[in-house]
């Protein structure tokens, strides 16, 4: 057994700093660790940087412009991602739909879609959750009927509504998933559907958060007519690329690399703010108590992380050991606001978002660091919901690692 | 040992209560926070005059109901279950508490005023660098003949925007943090040299910036002893946090009710959620975490009167409670209510925004714990 990464290993790691350190968009430093307050032309700036260089999706097949990088090549440029606060590749389009298409996909879907998703030409939106479905995903209800058009051409006519829909705002496309056949057993019947979301029929609106984000929204598709060359995979076969897909969704969602930034910047607050007696809160054994325990605990997500990695390297495909990922990664993202909120103490309080008389970018009261720290918190809530709950991956555990 | 409330007391709950759930519905609610001036005048005269609370914990003498503590708790806890945004806790139990407590010569015509509806008050006692240790004041009263002359920054002073008057620490000798030299003076929100900026707080409600420039108020504006006022502001702000305590109270029992219906009518996988065990013990949890709760506001509420060491003790007891409950409860009713529960238009969202920051108000969980230990352990060494 052995920790060290190998010397090459250590030589890409470093191309791959020095790369962003010096293609990096200046306007953006310091707004990654800050989603929720992108635009469009932020998220697809970097987007643009990294297709020009080939390293916007590293794991697609070669022909496509992956990178043919090793599993821990990618786990080391997500690291470089992460240590310089980049804003993340948007997966919709990159990490979801495009591995279902070159995966599944007709020769004239992949070459449609998958230049475009490369370039950042298009963006995508994912239009799976339904209104009462949640983590029972196969549940839903939107449902598509085959008609021949005027035109002699077959379409889909969709009805139903979606939800969660993150950033569909912004979107070009979508990718649906519609029940086909409603007479066939739950999963057997749905379809993987490409959808342009200029389409007449389709309704984007916004869901407002806690957090007062407007980052997700409800999805309205009445009489939306869809050609049938935009189905992917055969017709009620779509469950097998909802599955697939997940699967994908799933790897990476542990968010080590954002979480060991997260802690550093943490650590950078603490180091600013004061505690009761006056000194910094990186004095306080309380705090600093909290902020060791959370590391230790993110040490162990990593080094669990790291041997997933290793097994997938030596041939194994992401098995159910991913729903510990999920929980332990998101319980940490989750204590990590918690602990910012903390250190920002009154100012926490101030808000401005969403009234009236202070657009979003008024001048923060207090300290900048304390600015986002209860929208954060608030927001973080979401990530032991989102993806299956935290409560349906123990399930899953339970049932397929314990045997329950 | 009697936890029965009186006849007049649940008379005060159930007034609050049936006022409230007609003037004061989630819909009313989000309407008033998002409007220019953030509250409703128009609510407040009500307390006043339609309802008498702004009188509860004052005596008959001085035109209140005669109660106290108590019937703050009943009024607050109400105020917790609907998300009152009016500044009842200010004024009424932090602004009338030091009139009360101060033996202040102007008390009886400002406490009169509070009872009327007229006085608002709202307290600066954070500085940018103090967290939670009300002892760290930079703001400084200089004696000029039979004037002070304030100046400083006030951080946060919840419902600044809508007082009529400000209640602030500031030093008139001593050092940065000493105990001794602090002074609490009253001044009226419009004297020259008090500048503010306004802001909304997340969870709905305003608050200020406050700079003090030059302010210069008589001698008369100086509340309890001069340098000596400390032991006033551990007190009412006790006092406040017993409160406020109580305002948690009712935020999580809605919490609670609301996730709990929830979860029955919810459907997943062919059933409703609430028969999945994990969520039952997840909401048994949450319902113990609400009676712990309720039980140590009680026992701080009750123990207001007596001596300062035990009284701090009961209200840091209380206040780790109530500010862990809160996260337990909050977070929890989020998480059952699954993506239903992170959108603004749930109510469950806005108890959960409110019982966070009363985690923080008047001191977190770690400072109460840390004031706790002191008090029964003794200082560290």
């Amino acid at each position: 057994m052995n920790l060290d990464f190998s010397p090459e290993d250590i030589a890409f790691r470093d191309e791959v700093r020095a790369f962003i350190a010096e293609n990096y968009p200046a306007q953006l430093r310091d707004k990654g660790s800050d989603r929720e307050d992108l635009s469009k032309d932020d998220f697809l700036s970097w987007h643009k940087v990294l297709a020009k260089k080939g390293w916007v999706a590293p794991s697609w097949p070669k022909e496509w412009g992956g990178c043919g990088w090793t599993s821990t090549q990618k786990y080391l440029f997500g690291e470089e991602m992460a240590r310089a606060d980049a804003i993340p590749i948007l997966p919709f389009g990159v990490a979801m739909v495009a591995p279902v298409i070159y995966t599944f996909g007709t020769q004239e879907q992949k070459d449609r879609y998958l230049p475009k998703i490369y370039n950042g030409e298009e963006w995508w939106c994912q239009g799976y959750s339904e209104p009462g479905a949640g983590s029972d995903l196969a549940s839903l209800k939107t449902k598509a009927e085959r008609i021949t058009g005027d035109d002699g051409k077959e379409y889909y006519i969709v009805n139903g509504q979606k939800t969660w829909t993150t950033l569909a705002q912004h979107a070009d496309w979508g990718f649906f998933l519609v029940r086909t056949n409603p007479e066939a057993k739950i999963q057997e019947g749905i379809s993987f559907l490409l959808i342009d979301m200029k389409t007449p029929g389709i309704t984007v609106r916004p869901i407002i958060t806690i957090d007062g984000g407007h980052e997700v929204n409800e999805v309205w598709l009445e009489n939306v007519k869809v050609p049938v060359e935009n189905r992917v995979f055969e017709e009620n076969k779509g469950w097998t690329c909802a599955k697939f897909l997940l699967a994908h969704e799933r790897s990476g969602i542990a968010g080590v690399a954002r979480s060991k930034r997260g802690v550093e910047r943490v650590r950078e607050m603490a180091s600013v703010e004061f505690g009761d007696d006056g000194d910094n809160l990186l004095k306080d054994a309380d705090f600093k108590r909290k902020v060791a325990e959370l590391e230790i605990d993110l040490t162990a997500l990593e080094y669990t992380e790291l041997r997933v990695l290793a097994s997938e390297s030596a041939g194994k495909g992401p098995g159910p050991e991913s729903s510990l990922l999920k929980i332990k990664g998101t319980e940490i993202q989750q204590r990590l606001t918690e602990l910012a909120l903390e250190a920002a103490g009154h100012y926490a309080s101030p808000y401005f978002r969403g009234f009236p008389g202070d657009g979003d970018n008024a001048h923060p009261i207090g300290p900048d660091s304390a600015h986002r720290t209860a929208p954060n918190y608030f927001n973080t809530r979401k990530t032991s919901i989102y993806g299956g709950s935290n409560e349906i991956q123990r399930n899953i555990i339970a049932k397929m690692v314990l045997g329950l | 040992m009697d936890f029965n409330f009186s006849e007049e007391q649940s008379m005060l709950r159930d007034t609050v209560a049936s006022f409230l759930q007609d003037k004061y519905d989630f819909d009313k609610r989000q309407k008033l926070i998002k409007s220019e001036s953030g509250w409703s005048p128009a609510i407040w005269e009500a307390f006043a005059n339609e309802l008498g609370i702004l009188g509860a914990p004052f005596s008959e003498e001085l035109g209140g109901l005669g109660g106290g503590a108590i019937e703050n708790m009943i009024v607050m806890e109400e105020f917790g279950k609907a998300l009152v945004v009016e500044p009842y806790l200010g004024t009424v139990v932090i602004g009338g508490g030091f009139l009360k407590h101060s033996g202040y010569a102007g008390a009886a015509e400002l406490i009169g005023g509070i009872i009327e509806g007229k006085v608002t008050i709202a307290f600066g006692y954070a500085e940018p660098q103090a967290r939670y240790n009300w002892a760290d004041v930079k703001t400084t009263a200089k004696k000029e003949g039979d004037a002070f002359v304030l100046n400083g920054h006030k951080a946060v002073v919840i419902g600044a925007p809508w007082a009529s008057h400000l209640i602030v620490t500031a030093r008139t000798s001593g050092g940065q943090r000493d105990e001794d030299g602090i002074s609490v003076f009253i001044v009226e929100k419009g004297a020259k040299g008090i500048v503010t900026r306004d802001y909304p707080t997340v969870d709905g409600q305003r608050a200020s910036e406050v700079y003090l420039e030059n302010v210069t108020v008589p001698a008369s504006a100086l509340i309890g002893e001069e340098g000596k006022g400390l032991p006033l502001v551990n007190k009412v702000l006790d006092e406040a946090a017993a409160a406020a305590c109580a305002e948690a109270v009712g935020a999580m029992r809605k919490m609670h009710e609301q996730t709990l219906d929830y979860a029955r009518q919810r459907k997943q996988f062919g059933t409703a959620i609430a028969n999945f065990q994990v969520l039952q013990h997840r909401m048994v949890d949450m319902f113990m975490n609400v009676e712990q709760s309720v039980s140590m506001t009680y026992m701080a509420t009750l123990k207001l009167d007596e001596s300062d060491a035990e009284r701090a003790k009961a209200v840091s007891a209380a206040k780790v409670q109530i500010g862990k409950a809160c996260k337990f409860v909050g977070q929890n009713a989020i998480q059952i209510h699954g993506g239903m529960g992170m959108t603004e238009e749930l109510a469950v969202g806005h108890y959960f925004k409110r019982a966070t920051m009363i985690e923080g108000l008047y001191g977190s969980v770690d400072h109460h714990l840390r004031r706790y230990e002191t008090l029964s352990f003794g200082k560290a060494a």
